[in-house]
């Protein structure tokens, strides 16, 4: 095994090109699991903590462009205000010393279905940007990871940045696990208010081979909103129509039985979480009334 | 490989550094700093917390070459000569401490808190340490040396 340690972006990506089949590491919280139980002995790892673009994040106009070495901790001080729902979920990761080198860029490369920062990234149509020598391109979340711990990054690319709408109106994230803290999501749910749009973002996690939008509920509950004109009248919702819409989204998943959860209890619980989540961030939108 | 960092405030060099060992390895087998605990190798239990370049972290986790040049901070660091910290202090009084295993983890979680914030509410302590596991105490106990060692590196007043 091979130690590199690129000290910048353009040295990280000749790096990854000239040493094919580098292991990117940041935080290690993912890739030192797998080195200490000798699971993986890859031929090279790839330092990426001494990369300073990578800790950067800044706005494009209402968008935010965040670098893939950004932590939760991070997350949660820094950037709170413009995505709550990615804050909320940040707050949920392991613990302080879990958070504080766990990146949102390793969230992604690792691409775990119970990945905590992926819903509230797919509920906003985040973009991954992704980066070799030959250039940079940006993938939609939802076609950047294929399946449990796939992506679509090939050998010679790194995980720049995401790319993220700022919030336009409240964002939700809600989790099941055995505790509150220290838990990988037996399942897991990132719900955002589009007031503007008119519109519903919901992300089912760990309830599937990837996180997925829940597209039917979504616009079921998209179409009660707008039919009974609550979003102009900031009006309550009705508990039928919420307690459809939690059916809708348990309907929607696609889980498995394993060791934290089995599939029957994963669909119903999501459509609690959905329930719950939507109600907390419509009483928020209701109070900014 | 080589690795060279400056642990509880002296410059320490290690030749023959394996690429894929973790900090935790180094500071226990390589610098002869046994404080820091190895058990579960996957973040899980805290007991091999230590500051690295002023952030707390689990050793287990870096690899040692992130290390390099870096700062690191180690139970061992803690006491000035012979005597103790506050926190360690608290957690002697309050026994706080059992079979010892989980102690140095807790201390510099608990070290860490009170930098942040000298005031911990309970919440804000339990959310502190929950990455920290104690399989003796059941926790009560280092809910008490927290309590106290806040009242000891803070300015309240010492109730006993």
């Amino acid at each position: 095994m091979e130690f590199l340690q690129p000290g910048s972006w353009r040295e990280a990506l000749e790096a990854r090109a000239a040493y094919l089949g580098a292991k990117p590491i940041w935080g290690g919280t993912d890739v030192m699991v797998e080195l200490n139980f000798d699971r993986e002995r890859p031929p090279y790892l790839l330092d990426l903590t001494r990369v300073p673009e990578l800790k950067e994040w800044w706005t494009e106009g209402r968008r935010l462009r965040v670098g893939a070495g950004v932590t939760y901790t991070r997350a949660i001080e820094e950037l709170e205000d413009r995505l709550p729902g990615l804050a909320i979920a940040s707050r949920t990761v392991g613990s302080p010393q879990i958070r504080n080198r766990g990146t949102i860029g390793g969230n992604l490369g690792s691409s775990s279905p119970a990945g905590d920062a992926l819903p509230p990234l797919y509920a906003s149509d985040a973009e991954v940007e992704v980066a070799s020598t030959g250039g940079t391109r940006r993938v939609p979340v939802a076609d950047f990871i294929t399946g449990p711990k796939k992506n679509v990054l090939r050998e010679d690319e790194l995980i720049a940045a995401f790319h993220i709408p700022e919030a336009e109106g409240p964002q939700q994230y809600s989790k099941v696990g055995p505790r509150n803290a220290m838990v990988i999501a037996v399942c897991c749910l990132g719900l955002t208010l589009h007031p503007e749009r008119r519109k519903v973002g919901i992300c089912v996690g760990s309830a599937g081979p990837t996180p997925f939008r829940a597209i039917e509920a979504e616009q079921f509950i998209e179409g009660v909103l707008v039919e009974e004109d609550l979003w102009e009248s900031y009006g309550s919702i009705d508990e039928r129509a919420l307690a459809r819409f939690g059916t809708l989204v348990g309907e929607a998943t696609n889980p498995i039985d394993d060791i934290r959860g089995s599939a029957a209890y994963r669909a119903h619980a999501v459509g609690v979480l959905a329930r719950r989540a939507f109600g907390w961030a419509w009483d928020e939108y209701r109070g900014g009334s | 490989m080589r690795l060279s960092c400056r642990v509880n405030g002296e410059d320490r060099q290690v030749e023959g550094v394996w690429e894929g060992e973790s900090l935790l390895y180094v500071l226990r087998e390589r610098l002869g700093l046994p404080g820091s605990k190895n058990a579960c190798e996957q973040g899980e239990c805290g007991s091999c917390s230590v500051y690295l370049g002023g952030v707390l972290v689990c050793s287990c986790l870096v690899l040692a070459g992130q290390a390099e040049g870096c700062e690191i901070l180690t139970v061992e660091g803690l006491a000035e000569g012979e005597a103790l910290h506050p926190v360690q202090e608290a957690f002697v009084e309050t026994g706080a401490v059992q079979c010892g295993f989980c102690t140095p983890g807790l201390i510099i979680s608990t070290h860490d808190l009170l930098e942040r914030n000298p005031d911990p509410t309970d919440a804000e302590i339990r959310e502190a340490l929950a990455g920290n596991l104690c399989r003796c105490t059941g926790y009560e106990k280092i809910l008490d040396a927290v309590r106290l060692a806040t009242i000891r590196t803070g300015t309240n007043e010492d109730p006993s």
